[in-house]
């Protein structure tokens, strides 16, 4: 099989009620595959980082998540303001997250680095007053 | 109007007149008669502290067992969110909404989901109902008697909208309806797993116009032990929970206040620390803040009394629980921005006094002056012995004719004294 088999989730960031919704449905379609806990687990947790701080900081945003028979690839684009400093931005503890929504329990600045630490590669590209997409992949 | 029922109640056999529960009572409701501490209905709250204060295990919580739920019914559990605060290695919610079913249960629906339609509706009601500020929430029963017997002042901050408890049970009913066509309203037993005493009388004191759609209340400690036996840790049970982060977090204190997504908001929690706030605000202190979540026990409902586990432990197992949940997976529709008529509660509080010597001006004027004259001759050390709380409730209590001034043993050792001197 080498057509990949593609979920696209539209991320709606003017309703923050429902961010972290879509990483949800990715991991019922993941459970219905022969998939190892353990892999789902590692592709939720990345993607749940990144759609959350796509509604947080970019103002909603697109996820895709493609199935290939080796790996799992997750594609997060967005169209907010960018991300000034990656290397800052990776760091653990760096957030710009507002008061209110760390009181909800974000903004601990560990985000990025769990997404890192969940997948086998991950690339960011972002440019001010452009957007970020982020790319990672995970090996089945 | 019918008396207040409580479910805080004293088994006087193993009560042995030691006088701790007086002190912690935050009402000053219990006094020590004849050697039996007794409860004033009138004043309890059912807030639960004398059952956590009492060295004897006298005071109890009366509530319904496992075994009188009707076998016929089609039977929905309706867990509290401290419940899944109680487990050890609990990773997945799923396998307590699994052990519920397994314990005989026909359906479950999370109050943590119709907590996050609370939010939604409140965040609604803050901003179309222009209120009267600080906004306090409701959904402590406690703290909602505690402002209707003590600070009338307070009643028109009081969140007008249903506990997540009452708007469970009615989603709850409406779901198993539309699920099973066959199903009839009156076939469904709504089952609530209570943490606390209080929601027990709440539920028992709804009106007869209003009645709470709860049938039974059971203990989350009943619920934790029957489940402790049925419990698997198998994989894939499904995906049963709904819960969102916010669902979740209601079980401790702060979780109902930042899902209004509002920073001038406070939270305390623990009896002392409501009631020292509720003063500030009845003296109008803190003007600007918007939103006040008040909860009677510490450190939220993960404290109540019919819980298993010290509250700070099931606390960080349910933020733990919570860490990659959506922010929330219940909310109303996105379009509307009106509180839906059927969670409004039509405010009908009205204020009990408790403490005042009655309704004429100048008879409570003379009792009071009487009080202060008879409090001015007691040792005011409050030590208890009397079997009041304080000095001046002692010397209340004599005003209203409750008690004697013979009552106080240090009086007598000081007239020994003086005697002694003098001969
Ligand atoms: N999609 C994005 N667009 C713009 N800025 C972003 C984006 N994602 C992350 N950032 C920036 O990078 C910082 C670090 O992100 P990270 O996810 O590690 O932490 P956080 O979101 O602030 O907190 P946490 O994820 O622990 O709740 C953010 O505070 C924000 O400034
Ligand atoms: S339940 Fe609370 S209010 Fe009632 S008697 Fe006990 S301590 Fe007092
Ligand atoms: S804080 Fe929660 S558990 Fe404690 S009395 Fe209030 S409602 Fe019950
Ligand atoms: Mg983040």
């Amino acid at each position: 099989m080498s057509e990949p088999l593609v979920y696209t989730f539209a991320v709606d960031g003017d309703n923050f009620t429902s961010a972290g919704e879509a990483s949800v449905k990715m991991k019922k379609n993941l459970r219905m595959l022969a998939i190892s806990p353990d892999i789902i687990r590692r592709v939720a947790i990345a993607m749940y980082e990144g759609e959350i701080n796509m509604v947080i900081h970019a103002g909603g945003g697109v996820a895709t998540v493609s199935v290939y028979a080796d790996k799992i690839e997750i594609v997060l684009k967005d169209n907010g303001p960018g991300i000034a400093d990656v290397e800052l931005a990776m760091r653990e503890g760096f957030s710009t997250a507002p008061e209110t929504i760390r009181n909800l329990g974000f903004g601990a600045g560990m985000g990025l680095p769990n997404m890192k630490k969940n997948t086998d590669s991950m690339s960011i590209e972002s440019a001010l007053g452009v957007g970020t997409t982020i790319s990672m992949t995970v090996n089945l | 109007m019918t008396p207040y029922q409580h479910s805080v109640s004293l088994n006087s056999e193993k009560c042995r007149g030691c006088t701790h529960c007086l002190k912690h009572c935050p009402t000053e409701a219990i006094r020590v008669r004849k050697g039996h501490a007794v409860i004033d209905a009138a004043r309890c709250v059912d807030c639960g502290q004398c059952i956590r204060y009492c060295p004897h295990q006298a005071k109890k919580a009366a509530y319904d067992k496992l075994s009188d739920l009707p076998k016929d019914k089609w039977k929905i559990a309706l867990p509290a969110p401290s419940l899944f605060g109680q487990f050890d290695n609990l990773d997945d919610i799923d396998y307590v909404l699994q052990g519920l079913l397994d314990c005989g249960f026909d359906d479950v629906y999370e109050v943590a989901r119709a907590a996050e339609l609370v939010s939604d509706y409140t965040r609604r009601y803050m901003k179309e109902k222009s209120p009267v500020l600080p906004v306090i929430s409701s959904a402590c029963p406690v703290v909602e008697r505690l402002i209707m017997l003590r600070y009338p002042a307070l009643v028109e901050h009081l969140l007008p909208i249903l506990p997540p408890i009452e708007v469970a049970a009615s989603e709850a009913r409406r779901e198993a309806l539309a699920k099973n066509p066959k199903l009839k309203s009156e076939d469904i037993c709504v089952v609530f797993i209570s943490p606390c005493p209080a929601k027990v009388s709440y539920v028992k004191n709804r009106t007869l116009e209003n009645k709470s759609g709860v049938d039974f209340v059971i203990s989350i400690s009943d619920m934790y032990f029957e489940l402790l036996g049925v419990m698997k840790k198998t994989d894939d049970s499904g995906s049963i929970s709904k819960t969102g982060r916010i669902g979740l977090s209601w079980a401790s204190s702060g979780g109902e206040a930042t899902a209004i997504f509002n920073e001038k908001y406070l939270a305390a929690d623990g009896i002392e620390n409501v009631v020292h706030v509720l003063e500030e605000v009845d003296n109008g202190a803190f003007p600007e803040l918007e939103f006040i979540e008040l909860d009677a026990c510490s450190g939220g409902c993960v404290g109540g009394v019919m819980n298993v586990l010290n509250p700070f432990i099931a606390k960080a197992r349910l933020r733990s629980l919570r860490r990659y949940l959506p922010v929330s997976q219940n909310w109303g529709d996105l379009s509307e921005t009106k509180v839906p008529d059927e969670v409004l509660v039509h405010n009908d509080y009205h204020y009990e006094s408790v403490s005042s010597f009655g309704s004429d001006r100048e008879e409570s004027m003379r009792m009071m002056s009487r009080m202060e004259e008879i409090f001015k001759g007691l040792p005011g050390i409050d030590c208890g012995s009397c079997g009041a709380p304080t000095c001046r409730a002692f010397a209340a209590d004599i005003v209203r004719g409750n008690a004697s001034i013979d009552g106080c043993p240090m009086l007598w050792h000081k007239d020994k004294e003086e005697n002694k001197e003098e001969t």
